[in-house]
């Protein structure tokens, strides 16, 4: 199988290149796309990737394969391989500092502004904030998020406005402690929320729908935050 | 929060509810017309002046052309927004954004007073 990645040392290269490596894949395995990676590793040991827990729980490995987004350690070669070629770039949008490795300061800069953590004005109560089974059953679909980037990293607002449009990672966890029912800071929060770029710029193509590697809708925690604050204005 | 003066209403769930209710009156609008033309198959100039003389008429296209204006208004902001950027002009990308939404503007102005014109002349 032909192998083309992404490469670019900003220390030597001018500019980007895909390098083609040819990769002998075991008989009767199917491979995820993060144990190709180690056999072009192999051939070529200056080649850099993030990796960590390999099974689709740290992150780290979100790339672009063969044009898709998605975590390269929980992808089957067979689900995306097309020709018998298989293409990894970085994940698009953010800027690489190399192969295929990105900046991710953007996408984290979005993240911290939506306040990812509980905000309650009330004292606190001697054991724990107690929550209904129905009231923690709405944060399902949406503290699931492993924050990988395939998502905003595949969505046409993010590329354009990285530093106006919050994404539709951020938007998740936005609606995440909207939603929570321990969380006193609602107003201020949507307050934030309101203005033409940070949850409006979503256009609702789902290309964030599409590459989730853990299932998740943010397109459809975009649309709660909407009515939330349509409610909140009429 | 990110503040933007140029956008229609200065809040970006104003501009999205003017941009929703806008398209629906449109797609009303048009629909309508369409079927004024399908159940009218000989159209002669009488037929499409007594159609628009009507005060209703005059009332419905007014609030088309409002609602056309609005749209195009913050359509052609939200793609001046995304591609008329530092990223994608460099430092100039301030001043080309400002004379495009100028132009714009003048070019939605101009139609909606001619429209107008028209619409008052039948």
């Amino acid at each position: 199988m032909l192998v083309s990645v992404y490469r670019y040392n900003p220390e030597t290269d001018k500019e980007p290149y895909m390098q083609d490596v040819e990769i002998d894949l075991p008989e009767g395995k199917d491979l995820m796309v993060l144990d190709v990676l180690q056999l072009v590793k192999d051939q070529d040991a200056s080649i850099a990737y993030r990796r960590s827990c390999r099974e689709g729980v740290c992150g780290s490995d979100g790339i672009n394969m063969n044009g898709k987004n998605g975590l390269a350690c929980i992808t089957p070669v067979s689900t995306i391989i097309k020709k018998n070629k298989l293409v990894l770039r970085p994940l698009p949008g953010l800027p690489v500092i190399r192969d295929l490795v990105v900046d991710m300061s953007a996408f984290y800069k979005q993240y911290e502004k939506i306040k990812p953590y509980l905000q309650n004005d009330e004292p606190a109560p001697a054991i724990e904030r107690l929550q209904s089974p129905e009231d923690r059953a709405k944060l399902d679909g949406l503290y699931e998020c492993i924050l990988c980037a395939c998502c905003s990293t595949n969505c046409p607002s993010f590329w354009w406005n990285p530093d106006k449009f919050v994404g539709p990672a951020g938007l998740l966890q936005a609606y995440r402690f909207l939603a929570d029912s321990r969380d006193t800071h609602t107003e201020e929060r949507l307050a934030d929320l309101e203005d033409p770029f940070s949850v409006f710029r979503c256009r609702g193509i789902m290309n964030c729908v599409a590459v989730c590697p853990k299932g998740l809708n943010p397109t459809r925690a975009i649309g709660h935050i909407r009515t939330m604050l349509m409610e909140r204005a009429t | 929060m990110v503040t933007n003066v140029t956008s229609f209403g200065r809040s970006g769930l104003y501009d999205w509810v003017v941009q929703r209710v806008s398209a629906v009156f449109l797609l009303l609008y048009i629909l309508f017309l369409v079927y004024v033309f399908a159940t009218t198959p000989d159209m002669q100039y009488e037929d499409w002046q007594a159609l628009f003389s009507g005060n209703a008429m005059r009332i419905g296209s007014l609030i088309a052309l409002l609602s056309l204006c609005a749209h195009a208004w913050i359509g052609m902001w939200t793609i001046a927004t995304d591609y008329l950027t530092p990223k994608m002009l460099g430092g100039s990308a301030g001043i080309v954004r400002f004379l495009f939404e100028l132009v714009c503007l003048i070019v939605l102005f101009i139609y909606f007073v001619w429209c107008i014109l028209i619409l008052w002349s039948i």
